[in-house]
């Protein structure tokens, strides 16, 4: 397979791929003797042990430059949509930026937004930013669209900035390989929607990666929402590094996916930092829902608190692995992480796997994780009021869901999750 | 409207209920006092169809139809509500959502119409000051984080919104402070009809003060020991349960 791959590689860079400074195309290569070195993981590797990726891994998929393209409407694009239409929205179609189906308007004072190929060209170092996986790495080597963001210093956007990614029936066989860069300046505030969506049942290999940059002082809210195919599948990394005074918050919310998996890694790079790692995940059918997240305390008087949870339904299965890390010099750090699941089917299935390790002897560092079915007595409550048993079920699971969704901070951002949640749950507004 | 033939009831291995027999006419007030763990709470949630009770022998019938036979829903649907001794916390659903939801399900099932939120809206305020709460509760999480006050308010607002038949007062009274336990009870008196009936379970005495009941029943040892008027249960309170079940108060309690 890597044979194939290093053929692709080849292609791309004498079509187009190598374009940009010599440098670059020096770190794509870099990039793809790293993937080429490592290979794919498989369930030997630690890290993908419960996450069986041969279905990906095994198969030669056409890279989304080389795909054919179908037509896709502003009508297809409508229901994906977040948030008013004055959002500033970037739509990236099988992995192409469409300037058609995008909303631009007048970017307030301090914003800039521009390709990732021109970002790259002014900044090729902005590609090896990112250390991650074998995935990562052959995104690095391949990805050619995407978006960076940057928020100058002070500036305090009102809105969120929404990059939609949708597959259409062209993306069947084709892997799509982007990348989002935000990069907030000192002070500056922001909010980010990131979302990952299929217009059709099509097989299609998201490999995706994004890097936030928070400065001092400065406040990040992430929202990243994967609701693509059940047959397409999934494969992202956040990474996110923080500086001094900084808060970052994130909600991910995995629905979509025959196999999705997404890396978090917030790197807390100086005192005083703040880190909210939010989650929600609902399996059905088949699905295999992988969240790894890892959280690196490496200097004192940091706060870190995260909350996954899942829903998991028929044959699905969940993985979640959180990590934290506390190095000797992050004294007073108070970490807390939970993981809560919520089987509605015997056949449904979850590995979950907290993994502190605490180097510094003054901190607060708990964690939790637990697995069951829905509270009985609660159960009774509702019937007791007149609801049937059905509906009660599915009020109690979306309570469930409910609780870790009103923690993100944008209304209309939370009122657009909460409708899918909803829609999934199948509990009416 | 509800009567009570020769009801047994276990949970697990053990017996609680031993032979109820009660009937309760609309408009009545019905208390039912008993020292602890004499099946006065068993009763009620027996009533309401909890699930961790076995129903193991007699008969209770309401409004004419075999009500042991009824899931718990449709028990509230046909007119029957019980106020938790300790009412469950939901978090992640408001108590507005989860009203509208209770009384659109009974609507629903009685073959009316459903409301949408604002005109379900109309009622709730109504209904609000019954228990003198303003709007701000509604957006809470149904009894997430209430205090024990809180909570049993909000069980009187969720009666006087489902407007039931038959209301079945768990320990209402318990954790309440004086003020509390005056909204409860003049949330239940206002809420009294003739065609309504209402059974009150209580351990004290104090809550009869301000709902006053025509007839109390003593329970002891699943069975019901003494019946009278609402004198029996100032008898109570001046001389404890153990000149009826010749048990000590201190250890039954």
């Amino acid at each position: 397979m890597n044979q194939a791959y290093a053929e692709a590689f080849e292609r791309f860079t004498k079509n187009g791929g190598g374009a940009g400074p010599a440098e670059l195309l020096g770190l794509r290569r870099e990039a793809f003797e790293h993937f080429a070195r490592t290979g794919f993981p498989t369930t030997k590797d630690e890290e993908w042990r419960f996450t069986p990726v041969a279905p990906i891994t095994g198969r030669e998929w056409r890279l989304s430059a080389e795909a054919k393209t179908s037509l896709v409407t502003p009508a297809d694009i409508a229901p994906f949509r977040f948030g008013p239409p004055a959002w500033c929205t970037l739509v990236f179609v099988d992995g192409r930026f469409e300037a058609g189906l995008s909303h631009q308007p007048k970017l307030p004072r301090g914003l800039s937004v521009e390709p990732l190929s021109q970002a790259l060209e002014a900044d090729p170092a902005l590609l090896s930013k990112v250390t991650g996986t074998s995935f990562s790495a052959l995104n690095a080597a391949f990805v050619k669209e995407g978006v960076s963001i940057r928020v100058s210093a002070g500036v305090e956007l009102a809105d969120p900035i929404h990059i939609l990614s949708v597959a259409s029936k062209a993306a069947d066989g084709a892997s799509l390989n982007t990348r989002i860069v935000l990069h907030v300046e000192r002070g500056a505030r922001a909010q980010l929607v990131e979302s990952y969506a299929g217009l059709f049942a099509a097989a299609s290999f998201t490999n995706a990666v994004t890097q936030v940059t928070v400065e001092a002082g400065a406040w990040v809210e992430h929202s990243r929402i994967q609701r693509e195919s059940e047959s397409a599948y999934h494969i992202g990394l956040t990474q996110v590094d923080q500086a001094r005074d900084s808060h970052y918050r994130s909600f991910t919310l995995a629905m979509g996916g025959a196999i999705a998996r997404h890396d978090l890694r917030a790197r807390l790079g100086d005192e005083n930092v703040e880190t909210l790692l939010y989650g929600l995940y609902l399996g059905r059918r088949e699905q295999l829902i992988d969240n790894h997240t890892a959280i690196f305390h490496d200097h004192p008087n940091c706060r870190s608190w995260e909350v996954y949870k899942g829903i998991l339904d028929d044959a699905s299965h969940a993985v979640f692995n959180g990590k934290v890390f506390v190095t000797p010099e992050a004294q007073k750090t108070d970490a807390k992480q939970t993981n809560r699941n919520l089987l509605l089917s015997d056949r449904a299935k979850v590995d979950t796997k907290p993994q502190l390790e605490i180097f510094a002897d003054d901190v607060k560092c708990t964690h939790g994780a637990t697995v069951g079915r829905l509270d009985e007595i609660a159960h009774f409550y509702l019937q007791s009021r007149g609801v049937p048993r059905e509906a009660a079920q599915q009020l109690l699971t979306y309570a469930f869901a409910a609780e870790v969704m009103a923690e993100v901070t944008s209304a209309p951002v939370r009122e657009r999750l909460d409708g899918l949640v909803r829609e999934r749950l199948g509990v009416s507004s | 409207m509800l009567d009570i033939k020769g009801l047994r009831a276990s949970a697990g291995e053990k017996d609680i209920l031993k032979g109820i027999d009660l009937t309760v006419k609309a408009g009545e007030v019905h208390a039912i006092m008993g020292p602890n763990g004499s099946g006065k709470s068993t009763l009620a949630q027996v009533l309401a169809g909890h699930p961790a009770y076995k129903v193991t022998g007699g008969t209770v019938t309401f409004d004419g139809a075999d009500l042991l036979d009824m899931e718990p829903e449709e028990r509230a649907q046909a007119g029957l509500f019980l106020a938790f001794q300790y009412p469950v916390e939901i978090a992640g659903v408001t108590n507005a959502y989860f009203l509208r939801a209770a009384y659109n399900a009974i609507r629903k099932a009685r073959g009316e119409e459903e409301l949408d939120p604002m005109d379900f809206l109309d009622i709730l305020e109504e209904k609000l000051k019954l228990v003198e709460w303003g709007p701000e509760i509604m957006q809470r999480a149904v009894n997430s984080g209430f205090s024990g006050g809180e909570k049993k308010r909000n069980e009187i607002l969720q009666m006087a919104v489902l407007e039931p038949k038959l209301a079945i007062l768990d320990e209402t009274d318990s954790g309440l402070d004086i003020d509390a336990l005056r909204i409860v009870a003049e949330g239940v008196n206002k809420l009294r009809r003739p065609d309504r009936a209402t059974i009150v379970v209580t351990h004290y005495q104090r809550l009869l003060d301000h709902i006053v009941p025509d007839y109390v029943h003593v329970l002891f040892d699943g069975q019901i020991v003494k019946s009278g008027g609402k004198e029996l249960a100032h008898e109570l309170e001046a001389k404890g349960y153990e000149w009826l079940t010749g048990v000590p108060e201190a250890v039954s309690a």
